[in-house]
């Protein structure tokens, strides 16, 4: 293992929101440093909560989340940590461009002015290379397709150059080939030594690309390996009520074909 | 009515040399020219992050917050600035705290604290015997501006320049992204009250041009109006500005010519360069877009 890659320890998280909504209740677990981890659950079952308190934006009631050690906030200063929004957070209407999105992943390595360096330029330049979107670097953000406004972001984390990357539902509203080249770049990302951290509920997808696999709802109910964890008894007890029939391609396709 | 002929300066190059002119002789019409055009710029360049971010109620509330600050200032002799500037950010910070203590919307807690200190500062006006105008507080005089006003006028508005051109780009990912600011380990609760602060130093500034009542048009208006236009935030400030500088030298000139409200005259300017360009902008505007969706009906 390489000596910087770092792991996500979340010990005994319960989260209530002003509401009294309880989202998470006593969630711990581990996300082993360098894999790609699929965090699973139904809709409403805490994931985005579960990430936002990683990420320091929700603080929890009980618990804490630390990263091999040092606070989530030190990590953040350390640029450890970056986070891929789902789409329905970001106002696509904002006037910055492609480019300006990505060079946000840089403004921790800059100074207070945030004048981008030599260095920052060609981070940007080849995390836009990297995730396919060059051609696209002057475009108003709004002005990109579902796939595209994806690896927009998923370039602002390369071009941060964190250790840890969390994705908050990256497959939604894009289409097969998108998938296939975001899951492409995430694996080339974890032989790189990033620990990734995916939400999703497209169940299909887990088992060809998530090293590990968490299941949620309200609380971690399973986590290992996926061939381990991601088992019809774990998951109908992870969806509840929900008809087993209704998740058909979970199991035809347990091979890996992504690699 | 002879009056509004004359004023009009369409007839002739030489009219419209004498309708610029002639008010320059009088010194009060310089300073109120030149100060209008500074608040317009500082205004118009807090507009652009206002309008992205959101906050316009917040503007209305901060510069009706304000009214009981101006008052106590006078009435203890001290800059009217700085009872405006505490008066203002103390608004929002008792906004934000009833916020986080209580289950209201944000829009509610807003609209109870800043008439709430609205009124306040009316019964305070009403009752402590000054020489504060009213009138004057809520519609703006810059025609009649004193010179310590515009030092206070100066000195807010310089300091809201310097910080915003310092901050501008952590400041424009604050009102974008938040939650990126936090994660690459930025500040983001500072950067909050950066703003706030940044926006009552402005309504300090606009004070005495617009009044507590027209203020929030100047701090909206010129960023929806270049929003509609461009998709380029540096793009987007400098038509701020232009158009923002253009209503409010154009609107102290034709208060003069046309013996109106100074701040009246500078907000329809706004308005009217704003409704143009909701109607023609070629992009955003609404004849733009019925163009560009008949296209594919065409086709």
């Amino acid at each position: 293992m390489r000596s910087d890659t770092f792991g996500i320890t979340v010990e005994n998280i319960s989260v209530t929101y002003s509401n009294a909504h309880l989202a998470l209740y006593n969630a711990s677990c581990y996300v082993q440093p360098g894999t790609i981890t699929g965090l699973v659950g139904p809709n409403g079952g805490g994931k985005s909560t579960l990430f936002k308190t990683i990420m320091g934006f929700v603080n929890p009631n009980h618990g804490r989340v630390h990263i091999d050690g040092l606070s989530v906030k030190m990590a953040q200063k350390r640029q450890l940590m970056s986070y891929v929004p789902q789409s329905d957070d970001v106002d696509w209407n904002f006037p910055v461009s492609v480019a300006d999105v990505v060079m946000m992943g840089r403004y921790g390595y800059m100074n207070m002015l945030r004048i981008p360096g030599r260095e920052d330029r060609r981070q940007v330049a080849e995390s836009l290379e990297r995730v396919g979107m060059a051609d696209f670097r002057q475009r108003q953000i709004g002005e990109l397709s579902g796939g595209q406004k994806k690896r927009a972001f998923l370039a602002r984390a390369m071009a941060q150059n964190s250790r840890v990357i969390l994705l908050d539902e990256p497959f939604t509203g894009v289409d097969v080939k998108t998938e296939k080249r975001i899951v492409n770049l995430l694996l080339q990302l974890r032989d790189e030594g990033h620990t990734i951290l995916v939400s999703t509920h497209d169940l299909a997808s887990i088992s060809t690309f998530c090293d590990r696999t968490i299941l949620l709802n309200r609380t971690v109910l399973a986590e290992g390996t996926t061939a381990d964890t991601f088992t019809e008894d774990n998951l109908s007890m992870t969806f509840g009520g929900l008809p087993l029939s209704s998740l058909p391609q979970v199991f035809s396709n347990p091979q890996r074909h992504y690699e | 009515m002879n009056d509004l002929f004359l004023s009009c300066p369409l007839f002739g190059l030489m009219p419209v040399w004498q309708w610029l002119i002639e008010p320059l002789q009088a010194g009060f019409m310089v300073k109120a020219i030149w100060v209008s055009a500074f608040v317009g710029v500082v205004c118009a360049v807090l507009s652009c992050y206002i309008t992205l971010k959101g906050w316009s109620l917040m503007g209305d509330a901060v510069s009706h917050a304000v009214v009981p600050g101006v008052v106590v200032a006078y009435a203890l002799g001290l800059p009217f600035a700085l009872g405006a500037f505490v008066f203002g950010f103390g608004a929002t910070v008792i906004i934000g705290y009833v916020k986080s203590q209580t289950r209201l919307k944000e829009d509610a807690i807003i609209g109870v604290i800043f008439t709430g200190f609205f009124a306040f500062g009316l019964v305070l006006a009403t009752k402590i015997p000054s020489n504060v105008d009213l009138f004057h507080i809520l519609f703006g005089n810059v025609l009649g501006i004193s010179q310590s006003d515009i030092i206070q006028t100066l000195i807010a508005g310089s300091a809201t320049l310097a910080i915003i051109l310092f901050r501008r780009k952590d400041l424009l990912l604050f009102c974008f992204d938040p939650n990126h600011a936090k994660a690459i380990g930025l500040n983001t609760q500072l950067m909050y009250y950066t703003l706030l602060s940044v926006l009552a130093l402005t309504i300090v500034t606009a004070l005495q041009t617009a009044g507590i009542v027209l203020v929030v048009a100047m701090l909206v208006t010129p960023g929806s109006t270049a929003y509609l236009l461009t998709d380029r935030f540096d793009h987007m400030l400098m038509i701020s500005v232009a158009t923002s500088v253009i209503s409010c030298v154009l609107g102290t000139y034709f208060s003069y010519h046309l013996d109106v409200s100074t701040g009246g005259s500078i907000v329809v300017l706004m308005t009217i360069i704003f409704a143009l360009a909701m109607v023609f902008a070629p992009k955003y505007g609404i004849l733009g877009q019925k163009l560009t969706r008949q296209i594919p009906l065409e086709q």
